[in-house]
């Protein structure tokens, strides 16, 4: 077979800042190559270099082939009826990839037009037909729905219909599922390997994930600043791993932190008693009656002191309400949250500063959730202004000095800003930040889903290093159950408010009782898995 | 889209009564007895009585605020202490040239603005953008009273083209009427359309470097059609917004142009009520004001709504 796309000695700078450094790629009909690196290596450059889609000032060396015909030597109308045409490209980000003012079936309607000059009318009735192919059926999804009415998933759906509306030789797709559940990241990669098989299509699959794409391709690229350090089929590449890079990409993304699990036996930290959130919704006019929506419905747990807890559910099952009521930012409407023995959160009652001490949270996002205009030194001594008397002077200088030096930074670091720091460095920062006051709880929220695998090894090494030595009780918030899997000692699963099941990790992992902790595992990709199923492919041929 | 609507007015309703109750107090609360201004400094205590008594200024406050309201939803504004004519149609006057002159220069301002905008928008950190930019800067620079003189001496007494000043009334006919207005809606927009020019543009670079443009650039259109067909909608709603506020800025704002040209507009109207305490006339024009500012919101919503289809959800 042929190659449909490939690229040739590529390079690519924008304004002087070199990016891609001779890049080579092939992706075969009906192949599904999956590229793989972590933020910055280059990724998503080489999928718009592809598309010939590069920003201004960016300036590229190298043939870019697209069924034997170099892109770059085509001017922007050649170019125009490709992309969309014979190639096409799927974003990472579903909520903002399609313009809200126009209706699904405009958007898809659209490319047809552009590339087939066909009527309005035909055009119609081709969107609605690939509308269909992607799972969106008429009876739900007409072709005037406009995308605020739909679902991440489901708008990720539209974006492919757009993408695989004129049947293109070759499909990009940039982090398809980074921003979806797993339940609907398996949903959208069946889609991918189905239409994939069924057109003969040739398919880049761009993501940080391994597990991902050890189920998902044919082939795999391993990216590392602007190169490729290694490229080969999948299972032999998993098999020798001959760049250190790819090994420690690998270790890195099924990293267990080192640690005994422990057993719930320390006294009771904090119990939650049939807690209860409503949001009431926005009126649907000024004469219709209220209505509210429960985000957390009677919700009953207990942490122990020093034990890990892990809070797994997908987007909008109200794990961050809850996370938000355990820290007494939101009013209940019933139950009540104790802590350490006297009353914290509850119908009436307010968090007393003094209680707020002992919780402390580390937010999902390393880059939002600092001020910019202060230095490190204020920004992680922060939570010293709900202690009685704060601390000045020679013994502040020296608890900051300690909570950089927990976190694994330089107390010189104190006196820096935070956009000298990465975004891993940023999330020590922010467990400092959380430390600084001695807790008893820290509350982390997606503290890890926005680091890179190996990054995210570190920081989970320096929780688990953290807890054991300073006896800190975590609540570990996140959609990944793999890195759940691999910090906690006790698991909660939630779904639309209720907790549905809850036990030992371990326990919960190996044998899930509740139907949906099952679908969630089963969604949930694994390398190891993956990689089996495609070695007895290979047998059974 | 319906209970939309309907929500909007309800809205506009509302304003308008808060309003009224608001610009009652205010004046009760200005210094200066009507009736004593209108028989002059000398005037004799028991006539000023007999006066106050004939406008009704002995009632109690409620009692004045409720006839007030009745009259102005029956079109009766009372009649001025100064001119001793009806305020409706001392208003209705001015208005004849004040609400043409704001939708002159705002149509001016829009027609010139958003083809700028969208021209330095496309060309980013090209000469033509810069140079828009640098024109916009020196349009919301100048006073505009300046630019109405230097537009006086160019094309009035220089070029004769216009005359300086003054309205023939529209009994003159069409032409000539939109003739005088024409100087005075130039000055007008001019700071105007510098203003909006900017806000498109920059809504517009912001619309551009959306996600949803990306993928129409995947899907094959190029930058031009993209900006046409999927940016220049969403960028217009920020213009939408200010729009809005240029409109109630210039119907009431227009003070010192029609100064300069020598219109009697109800800038100057109000001016000379507030000087002379004809309370009642300056009562009805901020009313009328507040009326046209809600209205125009409520269209600004309409608007949005026609643009945007998140709005007109659950309709």
């Amino acid at each position: 077979m042929s190659a449909s796309l490939s690229l040739s000695a590529v390079s690519l700078s924008i304004q002087g800042q070199p990016i891609l450094d001779h890049v080579d790629l092939e992706l075969k009909k009906g192949e599904v190559l999956g590229l793989v690196g972590e933020s910055g290596s280059g990724k998503s450059m080489t999928a718009l270099a592809a598309m010939q889609l590069l920003p201004q000032g960016a300036s590229l060396t190298g043939v870019i082939e697209l069924d034997g015909q170099d892109l770059t030597d085509l001017d922007e109308a050649a170019l125009c009826r490709l992309r969309g045409g014979a190639i096409g490209m799927i974003f990472q980000e579903p909520m903002t990839a399609l313009n809200p003012l126009q209706t699904i079936g405009h958007q898809v309607a659209e490319t047809i037009r552009i590339h087939r000059g066909v009527s309005r009318h035909q055009s119609a009735r081709l969107a609605r037909e690939v509308l269909n192919r992607v799972g969106l059926p008429e009876a739900h999804f007409a072709l005037d729905r406009y995308p605020h009415d739909l679902s991440g998933g489901q708008r990720q759906r539209v974006v492919i219909a757009i993408a695989i509306a004129c049947r293109p030789k070759v499909l990009i797709a940039d982090e398809p599922t980074t921003a979806l559940d797993v339940t609907t990241q398996a949903e959208i990669l069946a889609l991918l390997k189905h239409l994939v098989a069924e057109e003969q299509m040739g398919l880049l699959l761009i993501t940080h994930d391994l597990a991902v794409v050890a189920d998902m391709a044919d082939r795999i690229a391993i990216m590392k600043d602007g190169r490729i350090v290694e490229a080969g089929e999948t299972v032999a590449l998993f098999d020798t791993m001959r760049h250190p890079y790819t090994r420690r990409l690998f270790e890195a993304s099924r990293h267990v932190p080192r640690g005994e699990r422990r057993r719930a036996e320390g006294e009771p930290l904090l119990e939650a008693e049939g807690i209860v959130r409503d949001y009431r919704l926005p009126r649907r006019a000024f004469w219709h009656p209220r209505r509210t929506h429960r985000a957390v419905d009677h919700v009953s747990f207990t942490l122990r002191r020093g034990e890990n807890v892990g809070l797994v559910g997908e987007s909008g099952c109200g794990k961050s309400t809850l996370a938000r009521a355990v820290l007494g930012l939101e009013s209940l409407q019933e139950g009540r949250i104790t802590l350490l023995g006297s009353p914290f959160a509850g119908r009436d009652i307010l968090p007393e500063p003094a209680a707020r001490r002992d919780v402390q949270v580390v937010f999902q996002d390393p880059y939002g959730s600092f001020n910019p205009r202060h230095r490190v030194e204020r920004l992680i001594a922060e939570p010293f202004h709900l202690l009685d008397r704060p601390p000045h002077g020679a013994v502040r200088r020296a608890r900051i000095e300690r909570a950089l030096g927990e976190v694994g930074l330089a107390p010189a670091d104190a006196s820096k800003y935070i956009h000298e720091f990465s975004g891993g460095q940023r999330q020590r920062l922010a467990i400092a930040r959380a430390l600084i006051i001695e807790p008893a709880l820290i509350i982390l929220d997606e503290a890890v889903s926005a680091l890179d695998v190996s990054i995210r090894a570190q920081i989970l090494d320096l929780l688990a290093d953290l807890s054991e030595r300073l006896g800190v009780t975590y609540l570990f918030i996140s959609h990944d159950l793999s890195v759940v899997r691999a910090i906690t000692d006790r698991v909660m699963v939630m779904k639309d408010g209720s907790i549905v099941e809850e036990g030992e990790t371990d326990e919960v992992f190996a044998r899930p009782q509740h139907a949906y902790t099952q679908r969630l595992l089963a969604a949930t990709p694994l390398i190891d898995d993956a990689l089996a199923r495609r070695r007895d492919r290979t047998l059974s041929r | 889209m319906l209970t939309y609507l309907l929500q909007r007015l309800a809205s506009l309703v509302l304003t308008l009564a808060a309003a009224t109750i608001v610009i009652f107090v205010m004046i009760e609360m200005v210094p200066g007895d009507p009736a004593a201004f209108m028989m002059g400094m000398n005037a004799d205590p028991e006539a000023v009585g007999a006066l106050r008594d004939q406008l009704g200024l002995d009632q109690p406050a409620a009692v004045r605020y409720l006839d007030w309201v009745k009259g102005l939803v029956a079109g009766d504004f009372g009649v001025s202490y100064t001119y001793k004519v009806p305020v409706f149609e001392l208003i209705a006057d001015r208005i004849g040239i004040s609400l043409p002159l704001t939708l002159y220069a705002l149509v001016l301002s829009t027609l010139i603005a958003i083809p700028a905008g969208v021209f330095a928008a496309s060309r980013r950190n090209g000469a033509a953008d810069v140079s828009v930019m640098g024109v916009t800067q020196l349009g919301i620079a100048i006073p505009n009273f300046w630019f109405a003189m230097l537009l006086v001496f160019v094309f009035a007494i220089t070029l004769r083209w216009f005359s300086a000043g003054g309205f023939p009334g529209w009994d003159a006919g069409f032409l000539p009427a939109m003739k005088a207005l024409t100087l005075p809606a130039i000055a007008l927009a001019l700071p105007q359309a510098s203003i909006l020019a900017r806000v498109m543009r920059s809504a517009l670079i912001d619309t551009m470097g959306e996600d949803y443009v990306r993928t129409a650039r995947a899907k094959g259109l190029t930058a031009r059609q993209a900006l046409w067909r999927h940016a220049l909608r969403n960028a217009l709603i920020p213009v939408l917004t200010i729009i809005g506020l240029q409109f109630s800025f210039l119907l009431a704002g227009a003070i010192i142009i029609e100064n300069v040209f020598f219109l009697p507009g109800l800038g100057r109207l109000v001016f000379q009520a507030i000087t002379q305490r004809d309370l009642i006339v300056v009562k009805s024009v901020v009313i009328l004001l507040v009326f046209a500012v809600t209205v125009v919101t409520f269209l600004v919503d309409m608007a949005y709504a026609a643009v945007d289809p998140r709005l007109r959800r659950g309709g």
